[in-house]
């Protein structure tokens, strides 16, 4: 085992000293910084303290959006009809059914699936090209109940100082019940995050019925356990762990970072060379940074800003709250830490640097890439028919001689009916002269078939046998001859055709 | 190695104290605590296992567990929730008559996939997968029915069987014409012939005329006097294009010589009327009920 850091190193800030007038300089090291990581320690405590301004506010709006829509959408109810889940946003894995608001995919429909996530994917791409990591900073799960965890401690124990006071106490009954509420607190959001999980995969107000009854699937229990402890360890114990060591994201982004991405950076050309400022000092030959450590101290990663663009930083800006509050006491110009471009940080002259530009080959080809796929799923699902044929031929046997010397074939007919209402049907067949056409349960033998009736939202399957009389057997070429079967929606007139084969003994 | 405390000067960490080839020594750098306490609540979690489920065997039996749990009890119950889903629709068939089923989908469709499993499980085996049949055992996807291809009549003969030794089996026998020495072979051979010349295969016209001489004679009574066969005999339409024992002038001979007469179980007994009549409306859906 690693010997502890000493206790004292943790509380000493109270007694540090200013870094300028009215600044207190806060004893913080930047634990998750490469010079202070070592690989054979375990991980240190991050404590941080709280931040207030834009972008603070920001991400408790994008928290709130963000749960809000977690937490509420199973309870929105869409009404589509008798015998349908009145759920919006339901994934009926038992059924085989996704339901979104209006939409709703069937199995073989799941290419939408795949698109919806290519267009994520490539919106994710978008976004981290034109502002860097916006997603990790604000709306990636892992941040916000990363987040919403380090609220409910500051609740219970208090900020950054009070915390650490409290950590390096002895176990004194205030230390026992601040710990246990923040934990219970924790375990609480986690079943409710699991507990909602289960409710889109089926009905909201049954399985809550369910589950409190005890009477849900033991799946469901499993699932709302799994994810209720994987909220709690990960929320609220691993935290920056999570996206330092865990996460793939991280080491793909830099792939989408150009010169004009914009960043959550320092900018070291108007900071350097930093130092504490002392009352009546002049501003020049010097740079703005008071090196107060405020951006360390309210940093959730536990870096600091101030050594450039680095893996562990998540860019939420909360640093730039930081330095912003303590630039407005020292009087200086606000935005020392701010959203800039690696083109501006790199540059070694004032001329050079220049307001940064969206259009760029790079977000061209995004935007272009994302128009595309949306365009192909537009027009894919503007040409969605609401009916579905598959038509399967018998391959045992795959003909039947009759008595009187006719050839018969039999197939499996699949209607798909998508809409919400029972549909009528008729079948005929095509393409070969004097076929007769029987389906199983139906009297009428010769002529379209009428009133195949299929329910709302279901398959039929139907058995058909196509006969070819003595008399029609002239209009069959070698062992197969093309035919198609004709399904016409008996209210719309719509028809589909779908091809198939007649086998026979041969020429 | 009790004692040793070196540390290591690069990393700050412990060594083992094990040293190779002079100064290459190893970190001691033990499993995470957490990862520590896995292997043992797992220790804990099998102990458990073995008092609560069926573990350790014994020459005559195993333990048996305190919770009594057994995969095969889990079959059963599966089985028997199987049944119970099933319950109401099996009562519907058993009360209907196989037209009444056919007329209501659901029920239709319950009969046909029972039937077809069925009709794996138990029929498959003589007449192939896909009721193809195979010489000697019948195509049922076909309209030519020895014994009547209605649903009662196709439902009779799986009850009852053919040649079964069942009291209501289907009964009839070809005779040995060669055998029994009833005819000789150059009259077997015109009857052949003959019968071949009913289904439009021509032959030599004197033969054709011998055979049928020998026709009127002696199959007539059972095939009937055009060959077009009789239902209460299960003597076969001879005059199609559907031959069971083979329809070559060999094959016909052959036929005529040894007489034929395939035999099939009588299922009555062997499984439930209302499995029976599931067979026998997948039968009838195979494309050649009448």
């Amino acid at each position: 085992m690693t010997p502890m850091e000493p206790v004292s190193k943790f509380i000493h800030e109270a007694h540090s000293g200013e870094a300028a007038p009215g600044v207190q300089r806060i004893d913080v090291d930047a634990v998750s910084s490469k010079e202070l990581r070592s690989y054979y320690a375990s991980r240190q405590p991050i404590y941080p303290k709280r931040a207030h301004g834009t972008f603070r506010s920001v991400k408790w709006i994008v928290m709130a959006v963000t749960l809000g829509i977690y937490y509420l959408l199973p309870w929105i109810r869409w009404h589509r009809g008798p015998g349908l889940p009145d759920q919006a946003f339901l994934l009926d894995f038992a059924n085989q059914r996704l339901y979104f608001g209006p939409i709703e995919i069937w199995p073989q429909e799941l290419y939408f699936i795949t698109g919806i996530l290519i267009v994520s994917a490539l919106g994710l791409f978008l976004v981290t090209s034109l502002a860097g990591r916006m997603w990790c900073g604000y709306t990636c799960p892992q941040t916000v109940w990363t987040d919403l965890m380090i609220a409910v401690e500051r609740f219970w124990q208090g900020d950054r100082n009070a915390r650490m006071r409290l950590d390096h106490s002895s176990w004194t009954f205030e230390k026992i019940w601040k710990k246990t509420a923040t934990h219970a607190t924790w375990l609480a959001i986690g079943l409710a995050t699991g507990g909602v999980l289960v409710f889109y995969f089926r009905d909201a107000p049954t399985l809550a019925r369910e589950l409190l009854t005890g009477e849900a699937p033991v799946v469901a229990y499993v699932f709302m356990g799994l994810f209720a402890f994987t909220t709690y360890l990960l929320g609220g114990i691993a935290r920056e762990q999570v996206c330092i060591y865990m996460c793939p994201w991280p080491r793909i982004q830099a792939a989408m970072f150009d010169a004009d991405s914009l960043i959550v950076s320092y900018k070291g050309y108007r900071g350097e060379p930093r130092g504490p400022h002392k009352k009546g000092q002049t501003w020049d030959n010097r740079g703005d940074c008071v090196d107060c450590k405020a951006c360390v101290a309210v940093c959730p990663m536990g870096i600091d800003i101030r050594d450039g663009v680095q893996l562990e930083c998540i860019q939420c800006a909360l640093c730039i709250d930081a330095c912003n509050d303590i630039m407005g006491k020292v009087d200086r110009p606000r935005g020392l830490i701010a959203y800039d471009t690696f083109r501006n940080l790199d540059a070694t002259d004032a001329s050079e640097r220049r307001p940064v530009r969206f259009v760029r080959p790079r977000t061209v080809l995004y935007s272009t890439l994302i128009a595309i796929v949306l365009g192909i799923m537009g027009w894919a699902w503007m040409t969605r028919s609401a009916v579905e044929v598959s038509v399967i031929a018998d391959r045992n046997p795959l003909f039947v001689k009759l008595s009187d010397g006719g050839i018969r074939n039999g197939y499996t007919l699949k209607i798909l009916n998508k809409r919400h209402a029972a549909q009528r049907f008729s079948v005929s067949v095509d393409g070969i002269a004097g076929t007769e056409v029987a389906i199983v349960g139906h009297e009428a033998r010769n002529g379209p078939e009428s009133d195949i009736v299929v329910d709302a939202d279901a398959v039929r399957a139907l058995k058909v046998y196509v006969t070819v009389p003595l008399g029609a057997k002239a209009g069959l070429s070698g062992g197969s001859t093309p035919l198609s079967f004709v399904v016409t929606d008996l209210e719309s007139g719509a028809q589909v055709i779908r091809d198939a084969a007649f086998r026979s003994p041969g020429p | 190695m009790a004692g040793h405390k070196e540390i290591d000067a690069v990393t700050g960490t412990e060594t083992t104290g094990h040293v190779w080839d002079g100064d290459l020594k190893e970190l001691n750098k033990p499993l995470p605590r957490w990862w520590l306490y896995v292997l043992y609540a797992c220790i804990v979690w099998a102990i458990g296992y073995w008092i609560a489920f069926p573990a350790w065997p014994f020459l005559d039996g195993y333990t048996r567990g305190v919770i009594g749990y057994s995969q095969r009890n889990e079959v059963a119950k599966d089985l028997a929730a199987a049944k119970e889903a099933q319950a109401t629709y099996l009562a519907a068939i058993a009360e209907r008559t196989p037209a009444e089923i056919e007329k209501d989908s659901s029920l239709m469709e319950f009969a046909l996939r029972g039937g077809g499993a069925q009709f794996a499980n138990n029929c498959a085996p003589c007449h192939g997968r896909g009721a193809q049949g195979f010489k000697g055992y019948p195509n049922l996807n076909d309209d030519d029915w020895l014994w009547g291809g209605t649903l009662e009549e196709i439902e009779q003969t799986i009850r009852n069987g053919i040649r079964s030794g069942h009291t209501d089996s289907h009964e009839s026998a070809m005779p040995r014409f060669g055998i029994d020495q009833v005819l000789t072979t150059a009259q077997i051979s015109d009857a052949a012939t003959f019968v071949l010349s009913l289904s439009g295969t021509p032959g030599d016209a004197a033969a054709v005329e011998r055979g049928k001489a020998i026709f009127d004679e002696q199959c007539a009574a059972c095939h009937g006097p055009e060959g077009k066969g009789m239902r209460e005999m299960g003597a076969p339409n001879l005059t199609d294009g559907i031959w069971l024992f083979g329809g070559t002038k060999a094959d016909i001979e052959e036929t005529i010589r040894t007489g034929r007469g395939g035999v099939m179980p009588a299922w009555d007994g062997k499984l439930d009327p209302v499995t029976i009549k599931m067979l026998a409306i997948y039968v009838h859906a195979l494309g050649g009920g009448k």
